[in-house]
């Protein structure tokens, strides 16, 4: 593997043009309507340059230090799913014949995407278990794949809310990038792993780093896990889960639980979705699949029935699911730490607290 | 990394006529499917507990079991009730009406395995259906297997459809018929009260046998227990469950019964792998 080169904060956008030339339309992180969101980035004055996130339960806020950092944050709400399985999606159309006529998936442009955190990867690792699934590939997630360049960013500045170094998924990006950035105050070392960021490191005009930058960045993101307070109880979970199926705990977050779906909308690996038949007016009709919820009451209805009628029981699915039958399905956990479910709930719900009342104590 | 194209008959509806229907009840329909490509159609092979993924353009998608014969039958069987909006317009479609179909989905009952073996089937209420497949699939290859025994429930007497078929059944050899009503009518030769207690007059080798069921889960999971009190070992039951299902093919998500995606892993359940969740409420 090459030698990680060093690219001054000034030069930062040599990182676009390098991605750009060889083909790339490139993604990243801005700040936008006060939260930090992954978009089309046109200059890398637009990244989320001196801000610093502050997150709790039911809390999430920005703040502006000024300090010449882009990446001192942990993460916003989304990253990478919306990219790849996308909120809503046509799969076919029928013509006033009730012919179905294929819908070709969209297979956007060549993307590269900065500031992939690790949590990011390892969630994305899962998505592509679900979706890309051997012999039965989805072919719409298949098309938002294909051509995704990753520049993966370290995390030196966990939330209060992370807890990735207790899932095993951060704060270092370990697998799954193409590019990798470990952000110091004057500077970024980047590093490649694989063919494509290995092309993409000879192309950057790096410099030779300043002494002693490897051990000061790597001192940054062991620090940024010895940070992290909050931490799931050690796992597997999946018996110790499906054993305490009746804990009162269930009932007892199912009262606070408002059932609103928005700690599986800004999860980076839940993957429902629902099923709509859109009717045009010429008697065409759209079949649309769009991002979907178990905290729905229309994710368990059957003829009449809904099986899953209260918020406890639909907290208690997702995090059965989550935490457990996901190791019988995709061999692991499905939670990667991002801690996004804790600070976007409007409950202030904590899954590591109720995880830590219900199953915690083996 | 090559993109797959979305596949016709997985991915997307093939389209398919509707060329015969028979009233079964006021709110029970057969209908008689042929997709419109005649290759498509030949090459269409399925095992009965399959399912197909019926698309009504502009209306819905909905899953329907197949009730034809997988090798005897050139068309495509799927006995509708009337529940939800897309199944009441589905039930309503006349001969030459266009639909499409994805298909065939999920793992069906185990009637390879059965072979040698005396077969009992169990259903309740309208959850006939799956169940049919299995019964015609073992008379056409009647030398393959053992006794038939078929146990057929309902609420109420003018409930059950197919009353000729299980008069024509019951006269064949080796086979046994037993039906029961919660609540007989006046024209109920047959026994009246849940159809687990026809399970005492069944006729069969409980050491040597394949159990399929279908229907209400309370009432499989009492026949279930019934069935293992009197020697049948718990990994010859078979469960056909029902959940929502959206996409049949374990992506949707809304099926899965712990880590089991339904559409995919089911629907046809062996009762000794799912018992742990069977009849835990919100499972």
């Amino acid at each position: 593997m090459p030698e990680p080169g060093w690219l001054p904060l000034q030069r930062a956008d040599a990182l676009l043009a390098t991605l750009r030339e060889a083909g790339y339309r490139v993604v990243g992180p801005q700040v936008a309507d006060g939260i930090i969101r992954y978009g089309p980035l046109g200059e890398a004055a637009a990244l989320p340059w001196g801000v610093r996130v502050e997150a709790d339960a039911g809390r999430w806020r920005l703040r502006r230090t000024g300090e010449g950092r882009a990446f001192a944050w942990a993460n916003g709400p989304q990253a990478l799913k919306p990219l790849l399985f996308a909120p809503e999606e046509t799969l076919w159309r029928t013509d006033a014949d009730g012919r179905p006529a294929p819908q070709a998936p969209e297979a956007p442009p060549p993307t590269a995407v900065i500031g992939v955190r690790a949590c990011d990867l390892a969630a994305l690792a899962l998505l592509d278990a679900h979706f890309l699934r051997p012999g039965r590939e989805d072919p719409w997630y298949a098309a938002r794949r294909s051509g995704l360049l990753l520049v993966a960013v370290h995390c030196t500045h966990p939330a209060a809310t992370c807890f990735c170094a207790s899932t095993g998924d951060g704060p270092e990006a370990r697998e799954g990038h193409d590019l990798a950035l470990w952000e110091l105050e004057e500077g970024w070392l980047v590093e490649a792993a694989g063919a494509a960021g290995e092309r993409l490191l000879a192309a950057l005009p790096l410099e030779a780093p300043p002494a002693g930058a490897a051990e000061r960045a790597r001192t940054e993101v062991a620090a940024a896990a010895a940070a992290q307070t909050r931490r799931l109880p050690e796992g597997p979970l999946q018996a110790r889960l499906f054993e305490r199926l009746d804990h009162p705990r269930w009932a007892q977050v199912g009262e606070r639980c408002l059932a609103c779906g928005s700690c599986t909308a800004v999860c980076p690996t839940c993957f429902c979705h629902a099923a709509e038949e859109r009717p045009g007016l010429d008697g065409s009709s759209a079949r649309v699949r769009r991002w979907s919820s178990c905290f729905t009451e229309g994710h368990s209805y059957i003829h009449g029935i809904v099986l899953r009628p209260d918020a406890r029981s639909r907290y208690r699915q997702w995090l059965t699911h989550k935490l457990g039958a996901w190791h019988a399905q995709y061999g692991r956990s499905g939670c990667v730490g991002c801690g996004r479910c804790i600070a976007w709930c409007p409950a202030a719900i904590d899954l590591v607290e109720e995880m830590e009342a219900i199953v915690g104590d083996a | 990394m090559a993109t797959p194209e979305p596949v016709p008959g997985i991915d997307l509806p093939v389209p398919a006529r509707v060329a015969g229907r028979v009233q079964e009840s006021p709110t029970i329909v057969t209908l008689r499917l042929e997709l419109e490509d005649p290759a498509r159609q030949a090459a269409f092979r399925f095992a009965p507990g399959q399912f197909n993924m019926l698309h009504l353009p502009g209306v819905g998608e909905v899953p329907i079991s197949i009730s034809s014969d997988p090798d005897h039958d050139t068309f495509l069987g799927h006995t509708v009730r009337m529940v939800g909006r897309v199944t009441r317009a589905l039930a309503r479609l006349p001969v030459g009406a266009r639909l499409g179909v994805r298909g065939p989905f999920g793992r069906g009952w185990p009637l390879e395995a059965a072979r040698g073996g005396d077969v009992v089937v169990l259903a309740g209420g309208l959850g006939c259906a799956p169940v049919v497949g299995a019964v015609r699939y073992v008379l056409h290859r009647r030398r393959d297997y053992g006794r038939l025994v078929v146990m057929q429930g309902v609420k109420h007497a003018e409930d059950l459809i197919w009353r000729a078929q299980y008069e024509a059944w019951a006269r064949e050899p080796d086979v046994q018929v037993l039906l029961a009503a919660d609540v007989a009518g006046g024209d109920w030769p047959w026994n009246v009260g849940p159809v687990t207690e026809l399970l005492e007059g069944a006729r069969f080798d409980r050491g040597r046998c394949t159990v399929l069921m279908c229907g209400p889960e309370p009432m499989m999971i009492a026949a279930a227990r019934r069935l293992e009190a009197l020697g049948v070992p718990a990994a010859a039951i078979h469960l056909s469950m029902e959940r929502n299902m959206q996409c049949a093919l374990g992506r949707c998500g809304h099926c899965q019964i712990g880590p089991w995606f339904v559409c995919r892993d089911g629907p046809v359940f062996r009762y000794d792998r799912i018992r742990p969740l069977l009849g835990v409420r919100g499972f």
